[in-house]
């Protein structure tokens, strides 16, 4: 019987060994069928996108589990809940099995630790992943109450594996008017909405109950900040900043067309403890590689006045497009080149002329070993609006989040209707 | 259930801009002037086809704020809107600014525009009305 006993468990043990590499091979993306249009968008030689889903709901963040499975955080209840994890249990690629957790809205996700990090737009939580399902029995608090006004509204969390959480405070304002948004109204000075918001905050990862006092101001002068993520190379914090609105709609003779829809930049940041990006007094012009003054406080377009010594972008955008998702790649199914390398989802742009809008797309930064880009963005993954003159409502959808597959794939969320692309490179 | 609950609460919406619409006309050059006001003013945010932008500055087409009482919707112009909004269960989280730089014929203007463009029929906004706001101030 015992050595019965023990010869069964040596082929159990056997079979299993045997199942597990195989199972690596077949979630490489090198063994998927990619779709014939890949899933609707354009990309590079070589790259081809399988859609994962169709409409997943208001999507915003994504992760993807080191077993493949997929966590997306909605900004929008979908049957009572936020958060939701797709499977692919047939390795084809498309999702076959959804679950739902969660009853609140928010847009920040990420696991570290055995653990899911999600946001709502005033809390952050974790969830102890058993066998890779969130027990929301375990849900913890780790940060509370952060400010909530609506307008920019979203908190974004990185994590940098050494214990810290980083997390976003927008600013509930386009430039911190005496009244917001309106035509003529100056900025206030100094600026109030500094104190709570328009920054990022660093918490401790692991330490419950955190109010906004209890964290560090790490940086500081972001108007809203949405992609966020943390460099493991270099073993630093990098941003998108959303720049100022209204520009060209309100100052048509500082800022007259067609550059006028470029201005201000939206900003590529490399985030230090103590940067200063100089909101609302300032903003980066990529035409002229400086930060200027707003004409809320005085600018004309020209004068850097107190923008001297202000912290600046590693990359400049064209206004406008919106950058929601960032994602420093640190996978090996991508060709060399892109290794640590920043992609960047931008949503699209409102605030630009009315045949002018653009930016519906998922940009490439080539980093150096630095974390500095070495050469221009290059459009990466484009289409998704599907039309050439797209407007924010009536975009096919709308580049989101970003995500890394364990095999090296590239996750995109679109926050129209939730779909979802895994682009994979085969050789 | 929400398309349907927000049909049954624009109903009285257009029975009302019926009745009213033989009172006001709506002409060519009220809506051509109103036009260029949309546009200089109100475009960026709402849209040229007046959608709007998801998540942030609502559509204008068939909202009850749009179809609906003239004098809210008057004061959405004079005062700004800023509170939690939600049009076919979509929540908009922008602020509207105040447009009370814009003289009573101006706010008229558009206002008939937006009332008889991107699928909306109802009547005109005289400068009357308008006017009669603004002294409530
Ligand atoms: C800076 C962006 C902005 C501008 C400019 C703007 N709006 Fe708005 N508007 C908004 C936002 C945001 C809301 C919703 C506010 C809220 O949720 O409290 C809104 C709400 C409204 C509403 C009520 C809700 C609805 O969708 O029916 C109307 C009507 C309206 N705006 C008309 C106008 C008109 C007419 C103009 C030009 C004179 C204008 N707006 C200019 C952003 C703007």
């Amino acid at each position: 019987m015992k050595p019965f006993i023990k010869l069964s468990l040596c082929i159990a043990i056997g079979t299993l060994s045997f199942i597990s590499p195989s199972d690596k091979k077949s979630t490489s993306g090198q063994r998927l069928k990619p779709d014939a249009d890949n899933g609707g968008i354009t990309l590079p030689q070589g790259f081809s996108a399988v859609t994962v889903t169709e409409e997943s709901g208001k999507a915003r963040h994504i992760v993807v589990n080191s077993n493949g499975d997929i966590f997306i955080k909605l900004s929008a209840l979908k049957g009572g809940k936020g958060i939701l994890l797709l499977r692919d249990k047939n390795n084809d690629g498309k999702a076959d099995e959804t679950q739902a957790f969660g009853d609140y809205i928010g847009t920040g996700i990420a696991i570290s630790n055995g653990y899911l990090y999600t946001s709502s737009n005033q809390d952050v939580y974790r969830y102890k992943l058993v066998n890779g399902i969130p027990d929301e029995a375990s849900k913890q608090t780790i940060v509370k109450g952060l400010p909530d006004k609506g307008q920019h509204e979203s908190k974004s969390i990185a994590l940098d594996g050494a214990g810290n959480l980083y997390v976003t405070v927008g600013a509930p304002s386009n430039v911190c008017q005496e009244k917001d948004r309106q035509k003529g109204s100056m900025g206030i000075d100094p600026c109030p909405l500094l104190e709570q918001h328009g920054g990022i905050w660093q918490f401790k990862a692991d330490k419950l109950n955190q109010s906004q006092a209890d964290g560090v101001r790490y940086a500081t002068g972001l108007r809203n900040v949405v992609g966020l993520d943390w460099n493991k190379q270099t073993g630093e914090l990098y941003a998108m900043q959303h720049g100022r609105d209204m520009f060209a709609a309100y100052f048509p003779e500082l800022y007259p067309l067609p550059n006028g829809d470029d201005l201000p930049s939206e900003e590529f940041l490399l985030v230090k403890k103590g940067s200063d990006f100089g909101w609302p007094y300032c903003y980066y012009d990529h035409l002229q590689a400086k930060k200027l003054l707003n004409p809320e406080y005085g600018g004309d377009a020209k004068a850097i006045g107190r923008c001297a010594g202000k912290d600046l972008p590693i990359m400049g955008f064209p206004g406008h497009w919106a950058p929601n998702g960032l994602l420093i790649y640190s996978g090996n199914q991508f060709p060399e080149r892109y290794k640590n390398g920043a992609f960047i989802a931008f949503h699209g742009s409102w605030n630009r002329g009315a045949k002018n809008q653009a930016g519906y797309l998922v940009a490439f930064v080539p980093l150096g070993k630095d974390g500095k880009p070495t050469g221009k963005y290059e459009v990466f993954a484009n289409g998704f609006a599907g039309t050439d003159t797209p407007s924010p409502g009536g975009a096919k959808s709308r580049p989101m989040g970003l995500a890394q597959g364990p095999d090296g794939s590239l996750y995109i969320t679109d926050s129209q209707k939730g779909k979802v692309w895994r682009v994979m490179y085969q050789k | 259930m929400k398309p349907f609950f927000l049909f049954v609460f624009l109903m009285p919406c257009f029975a009302f801009s019926q009745a009213k619409n033989s009172e006001t006309p709506v002409t060519p050059n009220q809506l051509a002037k109103g036009k260029q006001v949309y546009e200089n003013n109100c475009m960026v945010c709402h849209q040229e086809t007046g959608d709007g932008v998801p998540g942030l500055n609502p559509p204008l087409v068939k909202t009850a704020w749009v179809l609906g009482d003239k004098t809210k919707l008057i004061n959405v112009i004079l005062k700004g809107l800023h509170e939690p909004i939600e049009i076919n269960g979509e929540r908009y989280n922008n602020i509207m600014p105040a447009n009370d730089f814009l003289n009573d014929q101006e706010i008229s203007d558009v206002l008939t525009f937006v009332r008889n463009s991107f699928g909306n029929k109802a009547s005109a906004i005289s400068a009357a009305e308008v006017k009669a706001e603004m002294a409530k101030k």
